[in-house]
């Protein structure tokens, strides 16, 4: 899932100062999972500011809520009433939530609280670990299950460096060499000619924001235009 | 065991220290309490196995966070004994006391009493 992680609570202090009544709001599905911005989170990150802003001598106003998800337009309906009531809203959502607000209520300002950092997997409470980088060209079929965009320091495609040194990367002596691991898994499987085979590489120029339209949910170009606005 | 222990302590009584959640002891120095202490089986004789390094931890963690705000981390504190320890547990409260004295009424407490503006 997304995984984020808190800003420094000095950082969101000064994003709000001036502003009298703050809305705060969660979001119940990646963050909260990760455990950075869910309800719990939005309650704790409330009574901090309550106290510092209440001995810097400035109170504010603190609202809470928490969405299913921000980033699907049928769940921030349920906030369009209470937003009017705020100056500014202060999202935990991921960088994509985030983004959905702000577009939802464009004369809000709204500020984020987290930094989204990567897509990860739980290694244990609280410890997340990156795996995959959404480059759109998934070979984890072919590398035995080892991302080489994710895991290579260098993200190589097709073989690894001469870097590799006793099975940790050249970067540093904590980094596994990600071809080293991909090179076991495959012997394991009996499949080390897929090291062989060339995959064509990825979009490394992916600047534009992609988009996904699933086959077979296509809307008529109107409906879309519609969904935007 | 009729010990005596100061008579400012409100004792909240928990199954075990791992139902104590951070949002619990920050609520209480939030609503004005000068500090605030959990008290749990020694470590490594959690009766229900690791309750008490979790609040531990999450003792640890409020203190980072009132750090972070402004207040005094060590208005939160975790104590462990036994609960055997009758005379402990009425020396903790003792040195738990002191501690806040020393430390001094919490200073949202002190804030509200400022005149605005």
């Amino acid at each position: 899932m997304i995984v984020a992680k808190r800003k420094p609570f000095e950082e969101i202090k000064e994003m709000l100062k001036g502003y009298k009544k703050v809305l705060t709001v969660g979001c119940g599905t990646c963050v909260a999972v990760c455990l950075a911005g869910g309800e719990k989170e939005v309650d704790v990150l409330n009574a901090e500011l309550d106290m510092a802003m209440k001995l810097d001598g400035n109170p504010v106003d603190l609202g809470a809520a928490t969405l299913e998800r921000q980033c699907d337009r049928e769940y921030l309906e349920a906030l369009d009433e209470t937003v009017k009531e705020y100056d500014a809203i202060l999202s935990m959502a991921c960088g994509a939530g985030i983004q959905f607000l702000a577009e939802r209520y464009p004369e809000k300002p709204v500020f984020p609280a987290v930094d989204t950092t990567f897509i990860g997997v739980n290694q244990d409470v609280g410890w997340y670990e990156e795996r995959c980088r959404s480059c759109s060209s998934c070979v984890l079929g072919f590398t035995g299950g080892v991302c080489p965009v994710t895991m290579c320091a260098k993200g190589l495609f097709n073989g690894p460096c001469g870097g590799t040194n006793k099975g940790k990367c050249e970067v540093s002596k904590d980094q596994p060499c990600a071809w080293q691991m991909i090179y076991e898994r495959l012997k394991k499987q009996g499949r080390l000619d897929c090291i062989l085979k060339i995959q064509p590489s990825p979009d490394w120029q992916n600047q534009t924001p992609r988009t996904v339209i699933q086959p077979g949910y296509k809307k008529t170009e109107g409906h879309a235009e519609e969904k935007k606005g | 065991m009729r010990l005596d222990y100061p008579s400012n302590i409100k004792i909240i009584k928990v199954p075990c220290t791992g139902k104590v959640d951070v949002l619990h002891l920050l609520r209480a120095i939030q609503k004005g309490a000068d500090g605030a202490y959990v008290v749990g089986c020694l470590e490594g004789a959690c009766h229900y196995n690791e309750g008490n390094l979790r609040a531990r931890e999450r003792v640890n963690h409020v203190r980072m966070l009132l750090e972070e705000v402004g207040i005094e981390g060590d208005r939160v504190r975790m104590y462990n004994l036994s609960s055997g320890e009758g005379p402990t547990f009425a020396a903790y409260a003792k040195e738990m006391t002191e501690n806040i004295r020393k430390l001094g009424p919490n200073p949202l407490n002190r804030a509200d009493r400022k005149p605005k503006g």
